[in-house]
């Protein structure tokens, strides 16, 4: 079968009514968190993973992958609304959105916002794919050494290739990992760091690290900084309408941003922030009207709005294909897939096409229903914005905790919420990134077990590791990302890599 | 952030070394726990042990520059922090860890969404605290009943939606 059959399959699938609902669920929820300020995709399906134990598996990953989707649509209303980003990827977007809302062409701004975001999602979705058995093909030849390979550069660019410090990164990413050694060996059942604690044998649950980091963490660092935090929101004045000129200045960055999104997805380079900037790079260089960057050129909305969608779509690349999750987002989506026995890889194609390829096909559908949420009914998440802080945060906090108390109702748990909660707010006081802890944490054991087995194979042999030109040329470019930002830094360049530092979404 | 600040006189960074000492203790104990595991690790060479013992190692190293880099440098100013509102927060989870079993997750939740809104500025709990308890009761009703999800129940619960 081609990969045509398989997607209409797949639409098959997804038009079940019931399916259907999980993903207008998903984007729905997805496009309110995106908006909201202050809680992302990663901590919204990191909130869901315990709720949804006992429903659908391939239901509640479309839901999931939904709201990954909507995240990407909704964070755009509030960078060009409020000046704020609404999740990572859309801070580019504040540059200038917000200047075309205060110039009091909020509409067309959000329409070529969501209209990019649609032609991104969809066009990525489809080269997601197309591109998809041809990467499980070539990852049937992978051997253990190969999937070491991939994770430690998965590693590097997660924490060390862009930000400004790599020391702060490759911190972040230790202790990640160093929590990732908690509980039993998954090799030898030798129980590792827990103290004759008995909760503590389980390890640490990756949904309630990504919880504390993001939601209590956020939480405390909002609170402690000084009053006056609430900006204005700039009203939509007219209509949502794009102009003839706006259309013709919108569809070369919707396309531009598509082609550089995708690909910064695909590879484990890091998430959609990075791809959003360097899109804006591009459009600031092709523009026929330079001049009006910074004072609300609609290129700039366009370009890395499109871009940030078609990176979230890129990401679902190695994740589906590899198992390798690269953003932390995808790497609780990824405890999503184990939460229901299901391994994502190559073998997960051939087990389950109908579950991979539903997902795929409800991404599209998805996409049409983002489209209709984010353009005619822009108006409704807009007033989402004018839920009070002190309301908003304690709803967060007390859904927070839901999930925990809802997957293991112990003191043990709700105290590592505390105690994870706490750090997080001093990572963040402190600048180091929050989401190679997440990656640490369920990437590491794989990535050791790999190690181990790749190693038993070659009987101890360490040189098995590069034996391959494969995994020798994934470490090498591994070793060159961790070692070429901070020579650009030490050559005074870092103030580049510091505005493109990758962050939690 | 004021990142690109000269470095105020010679002041080392102080935080840098607090967060050093913190990565060697942690790196510390997991060489102390990765030697104390017996495993020579079979035919790859290396075991359970080996791998705690890597990385602590690595988070020595990451120590060490931390201090390396506290001296260098100087501190970099952090923004003034308020402690009140991170105590409310931090005593909000406090309160609903230890109210959860004996009172149930509707009351003790609701003191928890009380106290966030406090930390946020809405410090009057004669409202707050039955806004909470009541958002929390819905929030019961939905995810303990409707999707079966497991949460601990008090005489609250027990009251409205039965035993």
């Amino acid at each position: 079968m081609t990969t045509f059959d398989f997607l209409l399959q797949g639409l098959g699938t997804a038009l079940d009514p019931l399916i259907l609902m999980y993903a207008l669920i998903g984007v729905t929820l997805g496009t309110a968190v995106g908006v909201l300020p202050g809680i992302g995709p990663a901590l919204t399906v990191a909130l869901l993973l315990p709720v949804t134990y006992g429903l659908d598996p391939a239901g509640s990953l479309i839901m999931f992958a939904g709201i990954y989707y909507g995240g990407m649509y909704g964070g755009s209303t509030t960078s060009i609304l409020l000046n704020t980003p609404g999740e990572s990827a859309s801070i580019v977007t504040a540059l200038e959105g917000n200047k075309m809302a205060r110039a009091g062409r909020g509409g067309p701004a959000l329409a070529t916002a969501a209209i990019g975001s649609f032609v991104a999602g969809l066009l990525a979705t489809l080269a997601l794919a197309f591109l998809a058995p041809h990467i499980v093909k070539l990852a049937l030849v992978f051997g253990p050494r190969e999937y070491f390979a991939l994770m430690v550069l998965a590693f590097v660019t997660v924490s060390a290739a862009f930000g400004e410090s790599t020391m702060k990164g490759l911190t972040s990413l230790f202790v990640g990992l160093a929590l990732a050694i908690v509980g039993i060996d998954g090799l030898t059942g030798q129980a590792r760091l827990s103290f004759g604690v008995p909760q503590l044998l389980d390890g640490i649950e990756v949904t309630t690290l990504a919880v504390a980091m993001f939601a209590v963490g956020e939480a405390l660092f909002v609170s402690a900084q000084a009053a006056g935090l609430q900006d204005k929101v700039h009203a939509i004045k007219g209509s949502v309408a794009m102009t003839r000129e706006d259309w013709s200045r919108s569809w070369r960055p919707w396309l531009r941003g598509t082609a550089i999104g995708f690909p910064i997805g695909a590879m484990p380079a890091g998430g959609a922030d990075i791809a959003s900037f360097l899109s804006y790079g591009a459009e600031k260089r092709f523009a026929k009207h330079p001049e009006e960057f910074g004072h609300g050129a609609i290129e700039g909305v366009a370009g890395p709005e499109a871009a940030n969608n078609a990176a979230a779509a890129g990401t679902l690349v190695p994740l589906l294909t590899l198992g390798l999750p690269t953003t932390a987002t995808a790497a609780i989506m990824l405890a999503g897939f184990q939460q229901f026995g299901l391994q994502p890889g190559p073998l997960l194609f051939a087990t389950a096409p109908q579950l991979v390829w539903g997902l795929i096909a409800s991404l599209l559908i998805a996409n049409v229903m983002l489209l209709v949420l984010n353009l005619p009914l822009i108006r409704l998440w807009v007033k989402l914005l004018t839920i009070p802080r002190p309301w908003l945060y304690a709803g967060i906090l007390l859904f927070a905790t839901l999930g925990t108390i809802g997957l293991n109702p112990s003191p043990v748990e709700l105290s590592m919420l505390m105690i994870f909660g706490v750090m997080g707010y001093l990572m963040r006081l402190h600048a180091y990134p929050i989401a190679p802890v997440v990656v640490g944490l369920i990437l590491g054991p794989m990535a050791e077990a790999q190690l181990r087995r790749a190693l038993s194979i070659s009987q101890g042999d360490w040189s098995t590791l590069v034996s391959t030109p494969l995994a020798a040329g994934l470490l090498l470019v591994a070793l060159a990302a961790l070692v070429i930002p901070p020579l650009m830094r030490w050559r005074g360049k870092g103030a580049v890599l510091a505005q493109i530092a990758g962050d939690e979404d | 952030m004021s990142g690109f600040e000269p470095a105020t006189g010679r002041r080392p960074d102080g935080a840098a070394f607090i967060i050093a000492a913190v990565l060697a203790a942690l790196g510390t104990l997991l060489i102390w726990q990765g030697r104390a595991i017996p495993d020579k690790g079979g035919y790859a060479g290396i075991g359970s042990g080996d791998l705690p013992v890597f990385i602590g190692i690595c988070l020595w190293a990451l120590a060490v520059a931390h201090v390396w880099k506290g001296l260098r440098h100087g501190a970099t100013g952090i923004p003034r922090q308020q402690p009140v509102p991170v105590m409310f927060i931090i005593g909000g989870l406090a309160l609903q860890l230890l109210l959860l079993k004996p009172l149930g997750f509707s009351i003790a939740s609701g003191l928890l969404f009380a106290c966030t809104a406090a930390a946020f500025g809405k410090r009057n709990f004669a409202i707050s605290l039955p806004v909470g308890i009541g958002f929390a009761l819905v929030v019961y009703g939905v995810f303990d009943q409707l999707l079966k999800l497991n949460l601990p129940a008090g005489f609250l619960e027990t009251l409205i939606f039965g035993g």
